[in-house]
């Protein structure tokens, strides 16, 4: 049962309902921070431990919290980690930090956090809503970082900051650009549920013959 | 003059906060269905974003800043936000009825927009350029920013804003008629319109 559950949740994260390309949310730094793969998984590490210590905080007080005023204080509680998260990163991580820029403090308003407060920790217990933050966040890292890698390769000619061949020689710029953003995301989310749909119906069809 | 009309062009075109800049893409996509809650939309942003810019900016520099208190900007920005909409709404169905009735319903998705927290944030790097150079919004000019000017760049920010995402309701309500492969129906589609715009608008940041 235990074991059921886990799986579950680890799939809805990561799979069923990824929060980049099944339910997007989380669209600007997805758009904004795609042109580095090392700034999506940094990006991705900070929305996880936020997405995590929110979700577990606000599953420990979803019994306290009045319902009138639950998002100002779900705002309060997400905001207080962004600051950690922005202060530690600003002391050990330089680099990251002004590489992920204004996206950071925007971690506050990003739809994935506030979604996930509202609809599975302020009514789930505390281990499960844990587990949903990290597998949310795992989701959310993983697809930007797809797409950073693409967009890299595509670009910059580069793999995680590693310069392949010299990109005056061949890169495609048009895919560092914000217009290139925009396609790569809409390709990604199309092949995504071309993919799931494929599943589906092969599982429809596996149903049918049983 | 010329600083000013730089920033009228910049905000409207070559930092397009949507198109350029990746601020404020949920509502973008959400509410582009149809021109007119597109314009509701996009005015209740720009009021918005107006109203955070002139209360945002006092109060870092003349309350936090001198306290030492910078490290709780985010905290303090967002919850001045939520109240300032809370109360526009509140003042906006006792005085203008008509005036909520179009843009009312917006006002609540406001608050957790990226887009108002970008302005303040940026508005304030901006004004403390020394300890903020992390801050990636580049131009120069934000640094001798007064109040008014602030709020100059909160209207035209947000009208840029509108702009953007007028446009795309604009041409969404056409797309959405035609026959698409299945699986670039909805967001894709939207999005693949999203680059095309952006690539008309890739032409200002070349010229700024």
């Amino acid at each position: 049962m235990k074991l059921k559950r886990f799986k579950e949740i680890a799939l809805d994260g990561v799979v069923r309902q990824n929060p980049t390309f099944k339910l997007v949310l989380g669209t600007c730094p997805t758009l904004g921070l795609t042109t580095a793969a090392i700034s999506c998984l940094g990006m991705g590490a900070a929305v996880t431990f936020v997405l995590i210590c929110s979700n577990v905080i606000i599953s420990l007080l979803r019994n306290i919290i009045p319902d009138k005023v639950r998002i100002p204080s779900f705002i309060v509680i997400i905001a207080t980690f962004v600051t950690l998260t922005r202060m530690v990163m600003e002391a050990y991580l330089p680099d990251l930090y002004s590489s992920l820029g204004i996206f950071l403090p925007l971690i506050v308003v990003n739809c994935i956090i506030l979604g996930r407060a509202e609809s599975f920790a302020s009514h789930n217990p505390v281990g499960e809503s844990a587990l949903d933050g990290l597998f949310m966040g795992l989701g959310f890292t993983v697809a930007i970082t797809l797409m950073g890698i693409v967009r890299e390769f595509l670009g910059n000619a580069s793999f995680m900051g590693i310069e392949l061949w010299d990109k005056n020689v061949f890169s495609i710029g048009f895919f560092s650009t914000s217009a290139g953003a925009f396609l790569t995301y809409g390709l990604f989310i199309a092949g995504f549920t071309a993919i799931q749909n494929a599943i589906e119906r092969k599982a429809q069809a596996k149903a049918l013959k049983a | 003059m010329s600083g000013i009309l730089s920033i009228i062009i910049a905000a409207l075109f070559s930092q397009n906060f949507i198109l350029v800049k990746f601020l404020g893409i949920c509502p973008f996509l959400g509410v582009s269905k149809k021109v007119d809650s597109a314009l509701g939309m996009g005015l209740a942003v720009t009021a918005v974003m107006v109203i955070t810019c002139v209360v945002t900016y006092p109060i870092y520099t003349f309350i936090l800043l001198p306290l030492g208190l910078e490290y709780m900007e985010i905290l303090v920005f967002i919850l001045v936000i939520a109240a300032l909409v809370q109360m526009l709404e509140m003042l906006l169905k006792k005085f203008s009825p008509g005036l909520y009735s179009a843009m009312g319903v917006y006002l609540p998705l406001v608050t957790t927009n990226c887009a108002i927290l970008g302005i303040a944030e940026s508005v304030i790097a901006k004004a403390t350029s020394a300890e903020s150079a992390g801050f990636i919004l580049k131009d120069g000019f934000f640094m001798q920013y007064s109040m008014g000017t602030a709020a100059l760049a909160g209207l035209f920010y947000g009208l840029g804003f509108t702009l953007a995402i007028v446009l795309l309701a604009g041409i969404r309500q056409k797309v959405d008629k035609l026959n698409i492969a299945k699986p670039l129906r909805g967001f894709p589609i939207t999005m693949i319109v999203a680059c095309f715009m952006a690539m008309a608008f890739y032409v200002f940041t070349l010229i700024g």
